[in-house]
C-alpha cells in the first residue's frame, strides 16, 4: 500500500519509494538531502502551527512542508 | 610557491570554525562578485608555507542550480585549488558523503576532514577511518575544529597531497561509485560525443557524467549542438526506462547507494533512529506544540530587555558621556584654544560629534544584538524558530527563516538586515530586507513618546501599540504586493536541516559578533560621517554660503520650505516638519532634536514640556498620528541604508527599497489624514 510522506503520523516509520513530479527546485533539494529510494524515514513531529513536519532520515533531522511531503511516495 | 586550499562542506558542518581556526585574524570577508553571498579568504597561520585558504559557501551538492553551488563548483573547476578540503560532520556521515562523491567525481585533490569527532564520540559512534580511506581513496583526518584538535595534522596531510599528487583530471573512483549501467553510459559519451565537441575538455569523464545527468550549465558552456543532445537523450531514456526514475534521480540515487554502503561498513552507530539524543530531548520542549511559541516569545523578550533595558541604557549613557561629554569638551576647548575658525568649531562639535555621536551611542546595543544573534545561530536555535514560525510567514510569501531577522527589526534594523544572510534564496532575502524597515525600530520610540505625550496623553500605550500593528499590517500587505509584482518567483523549497544543538565556543561567538559589528562600523560609519557633515553644512550656511544663526534661513531650511508642499496633503506641510524628517535620515532620533531646535526649544528631548506645547500649536491629533505613521514607514536611517546597500550589493535594489518605503509612508499618511478629515476629525 503506497502512501505519501504527508500521511504518516508522528512515530511512524517507512521507506522512500519515489518523489513525484518533474525536475524542479523542490525535488532536487529533497534528493540532495537524501530523500531517495530505499532511505528509511521516520516522522518525528509536526510543528506547533500544524506545518511543517520534522522527519528523521539517514541519521539526521530534516524539516519540510506538508506541501513538499505530499509529493514523496513511501511504502 | 603559494598554494590555494578550498574549504567545502555542508552547512552546519563546522566549516567556518575550521576556517577561523586556520586563518585567525588574517581573514578577509567580502562578497562574491555580483551576488550577495559572502566570500571569505585568509592565510594559513602557524605554517611555513604560503597557503591561501578560501572558504566556499556551505552546500549540500554541486548541482548547477543555486548561486552557492555554482560559485563553489566554478571556483573548483576554474581556479583549480591545489587541494579541496572537504569537511564532514562525523555525526552525519551518510548525507555528508553525498557532496564528497561529487567532489571525487571531479577528480580534484580531496582531503577529507572528519569534523565534530567529539560529538560523534559522545554519541558512542565508532568510526573506522581506515575503512573510509580505503573506500574513498583519499586521506581522511579526524578533527574537532572547535577545540583545535587535528587541525595541524589536517594541514600537514593537505600540504603533502598538494606537493606530491598531481590531479590527473580522471576520476578513477567513478567506476566504483556508480552502477554499471551508468558507468557504461558515461564511457559511451566519453568515447563518441566528447570528441565531437568543439571545446577542449579538461575533465572528460566528469563532463561526460554531467552531460548524462543533463547538467544545463555544462551544456551551455560547451555549446553542445542539438544532434549530440539527442544522442545523449537516447542514453538517458534507456536508463530511465530501466529504473522508472528520471535521470537526475537515477544519478542521485546511485551516489547515495555508494554513501550508504560506505557508511554501513565504516560506522557503527550506537543509537537507533528512534532513540532520543540530547538534541531531541531539548526539542521536545523547544518545538513542543504548547510550549514552543511562548518559549520563543519569552526568549526574544529577554534579549530585547537586556539590550534595550538596563544594560542597554547603561551603554547608551556611557557612550553618550564619552562622546558628547568628554571628547566633545576636549575637542572644543582644544579648537578654541588653537584659534580655530568659528565654523570649524561648530562643524566639529555640532556636525561631527553631534552626528557621529548620535550613531555611536547605539553601537554597543547593536553589538549586543549581534552577540545574541550569534548565540541563536551557533546553538542551532535559529533553525527551530524557522521551523515553528514557517506557517505564519508563508502568508507573507516568505519562509520561517525570515522570522528572526524581522523580529530583530523591532529592535534595530541594522542587525536585522545583516541576519538575512542566512536566507539562501535571493528573492526571499530581498523581500525580507524590504519589509524589515516596517518593523518599528527602537529609534522611533522617542518620536512616539513625544507626540503621544502631546496629543494622546490618556492612551499613550494604545496609540504606540497601534503604530506597531500598523507597521506589521503594512508589511503583510507589502509582502503580497511585492510577491505579485517585482519579486515574483518560484516558491523556494523549505526543506531544511535541523542541526543538533551545539554549545558554541566563546571564541566562535566573539568572532561572529565582531565580524558583523566590524562590517557595520566600517560601512555605516563612513556613510554616516559623510551625511553628518553634509547635513551640518546645510544647516549652518544659507544659500549664499553665509553662516546663519536661525536654521530656518539655512540651506536645509530652504530645502525644507521647498519640499514642504509635498507633505501638505498629509496634514503637516510646514517647513519645520519637512526639515525634521530630512534630518531623520541621519538617525530617527534626530527628528526630535531637530523639531526642538526649529521650534526654538533649547535642549529638546521627548520629555520636554516646552516642545510639547510648541507641537500642540503646530499639529492636531489627526495630523500628529499621520506624522507618526510617516516616520514609522518612511526611508530607514543612514545606518540601515548603508547596511541595505551592503547586503543587497546593488544600488538599484537599495533605491527601490528606499523609494518603496517612502512611497508607502506618504500614501498611508495621506490616507490617514484625508480619511480622518472625511470622518470628521480635524
Amino acid at each position: 500500500m503506497e502512501r505519501t510522506l504527508k500521511e504518516l503520523k508522528p512515530g511512524e516509520k517507512s521507506t522512500i519509494i519515489k518523489i513525484l513530479g518533474d525536475k524542479g527546485a523542490v525535488k532536487r533539494r529533497l534528493m540532495d538531502m537524501g530523500v531517495t529510494r530505499g532511505a528509511e524515514v521516520m516522522v518525528r513531529k509536526v510543528a506547533p502551527l500544524g506545518d511543517p513536519i520534522e522527519v528523521n532520515i539517514r541519521g539526521y533531522e530534516l524539516t519540510l512542508r506538508k506541501s513538499e511531503a505530499e509529493n514523496i511516495i513511501v511504502a | 610557491m603559494s598554494l590555494k586550499f578550498a574549504l567545502v562542506g555542508n552547512p552546519n558542518c563546522g566549516k567556518t570554525t575550521l576556517f577561523n581556526e586556520i586563518t585567525g585574524s588574517t581573514q578577509y570577508v567580502g562578497n562574491w562578485p555580483g551576488v550577495t553571498i559572502e566570500k571569505r579568504e585568509g592565510k594559513a597561520r602557524k605554517v611555513q608555507e604560503d597557503i591561501k585558504i578560501i572558504d566556499l559557501p556551505g552546500i549540500y551538492s554541486l548541482s548547477p542550480y543555486s548561486m552557492e553551488e555554482i560559485i563553489a563548483r566554478d571556483y573548483i573547476v576554474n581556479e583549480k585549488p591545489d587541494v579541496v578540503i572537504n569537511i564532514l560532520d562525523a555525526t552525519n556521515i551518510e548525507r555528508n558523503l553525498y557532496l564528497t562523491t561529487q567532489l571525487l567525481e571531479l577528480g580534484v585533490n580531496v582531503v577529507v576532514a572528519l569534523n565534530m569527532m567529539d560529538a560523534a564520540d559522545a554519541k558512542g559512534d565508532k568510526i573506522d577511518i581506515k575503512i573510509l580511506e580505503s573506500h574513498l581513496k583519499v586521506p581522511v583526518i579526524p578533527i574537532t575544529a572547535s577545540k583545535g584538535r587535528g587541525v595541524k595534522e589536517l594541514l600537514e596531510r593537505a600540504l603533502n597531497v598538494a606537493q606530491t599528487a598531481a590531479s590527473s583530471g580522471v576520476a578513477p573512483l567513478l567506476n566504483e561509485m556508480h552502477d554499471e549501467s551508468i558507468v557504461s553510459s558515461i564511457q559511451e559519451i566519453e568515447k563518441t560525443i566528447i570528441p565531437q565537441l568543439n571545446s577542449k575538455i579538461g575533465k572528460s569523464r566528469w563532463t561526460a557524467l554531467k552531460l548524462l545527468e543533463g547538467d544545463e550549465r555544462v551544456q551551455e558552456t560547451l555549446n553542445v549542438p542539438d544532434t549530440l543532445l539527442r544522442e545523449i537523450k537516447l542514453l538517458q531514456d534507456k536508463l530511465e526506462k530501466k529504473s522508472d526514475m528520471d535521470i537526475e534521480t537515477i544519478i542521485a540515487d546511485s551516489r547515495y547507494q555508494f554513501t550508504t554502503a560506505v557508511t554501513r561498513k565504516a560506522v557503527k552507530k550506537k543509537a537507533q533512529s528512534s532513540h532520543l539524543t540530547i538534541s531531541d530531548k531539548i526539542d521536545k520542549v523547544v518545538t513542543n506544540r504548547i510550549l514552543a511559541i511562548p518559549l520563543f516569545l519569552a526568549m526574544m523578550f529577554g534579549i530585547f530587555s537586556i539590550t534595550f533595558g538596563t544594560i542597554g541604557s547603561f551603554t547608551i549613557d556611557f557612550v553618550d558621556e564619552l562622546v558628547n561629554g568628554t571628547i566633545a569638551t576636549f575637542l572644543s576647548t582644544w579648537l578654541a584654544g588653537a584659534g580655530a575658525a568659528v565654523w570649524l568649531q561648530d562643524l566639529v562639535s555640532g556636525g561631527l560629534i553631534g552626528g557621529m555621536g548620535s550613531m555611536l551611542v547605539f553601537v554597543p546595543q547593536i553589538m549586543l544584538l549581534f552577540f545574541f544573534l550569534s548565540i541563536l545561530e551557533d546553538t542551532g536555535y535559529m533553525a527551530r524558530a524557522a521551523f515553528v514560525m514557517d506557517r505564519l510567514l508563508r502568508k507573507l510569501g516568505l519562509s520561517g527563516k525570515s522570522f528572526i531577522p524581522m523580529l530583530i527589526g523591532f529592535g534595530c534594523g541594522v542587525p536585522a538586515i545583516m541576519s538575512t544572510r542566512t536566507l539562501e534564496n535571493e528573492k526571499d532575502r530581498r523581500l525580507t530586507i524590504m519589509l524589515i524597515p516596517f518593523m518599528s525600530c527602537g529609534a522611533r520610540l522617542p518620536i512616539y513618546a513625544l507626540y503621544t505625550a502631546a496629543f494622546f496623553s490618556s492612551n499613550q500605550t494604545m496609540v504606540v501599540f497601534s503604530l506597531y500593528v500598523l507597521g506589521i499590517v503594512v508589511a503583510v500587505l507589502s509582502g503580497f504586493f511585492l510577491k505579485k509584482t517585482i519579486l515574483k518567483g518560484e516558491v523556494a523549497p523549505f526543506v531544511m536541516e535541523l542541526p543538533p544543538y551545539r554549545i558554541p565556543t566563546l571564541k566562535g561567538l566573539m568572532i561572529h559578533m565582531w565580524d558583523k559589528g566590524k562590517g557595520f562600523i566600517k560601512k555605516a560609519g563612513t556613510i554616516i560621517f559623510s551625511v553628518a557633515v553634509v547635513i551640518w553644512f546645510l544647516q549652518y550656511f544659507n544659500i549664499y554660503f553665509q553662516p546663519v544663526a536661525d536654521p530656518g534661513d539655512s540651506m536645509i531650511g530652504a530645502l525644507g520650505k521647498a519640499i514642504a508642499p509635498v507633505f501638505a496633503p498629509l496634514g503637516f506641510g510646514d517647513w519645520r516638519s519637512a526639515v525634521a524628517l530630512l534630518t531623520g535620515f541621519v538617525a530617527k532620533e534626530a527628528v526630535v532634536s531637530t523639531m526642538g531646535i526649529l521650534h526654538g526649544v533649547a535642549d529638546a528631548t521627548e520629555g520636554s514640556t516646552d516642545l510639547i506645547t510648541a507641537l500642540q500649536t503646530a499639529f492636531t491629533p489627526l495630523t500628529a498620528y499621520a506624522f507618526m505613521a510617516f516616520t514609522l514607514l518612511y526611508m530607514p536611517c543612514m545606518a540601515a541604508f548603508a547596511t541595505i546597500k551592503r547586503e543587497m550589493n546593488s544600488w538599484k535594489w537599495t533605491l527601490i527599497t528606499v523609494g518603496y518605503s517612502t512611497g508607502v509612508a506618504w500614501l498611508v499618511a495621506f490616507l490617514i489624514f484625508q480619511v480622518g478629515k472625511l470622518m470628521g476629525f480635524s
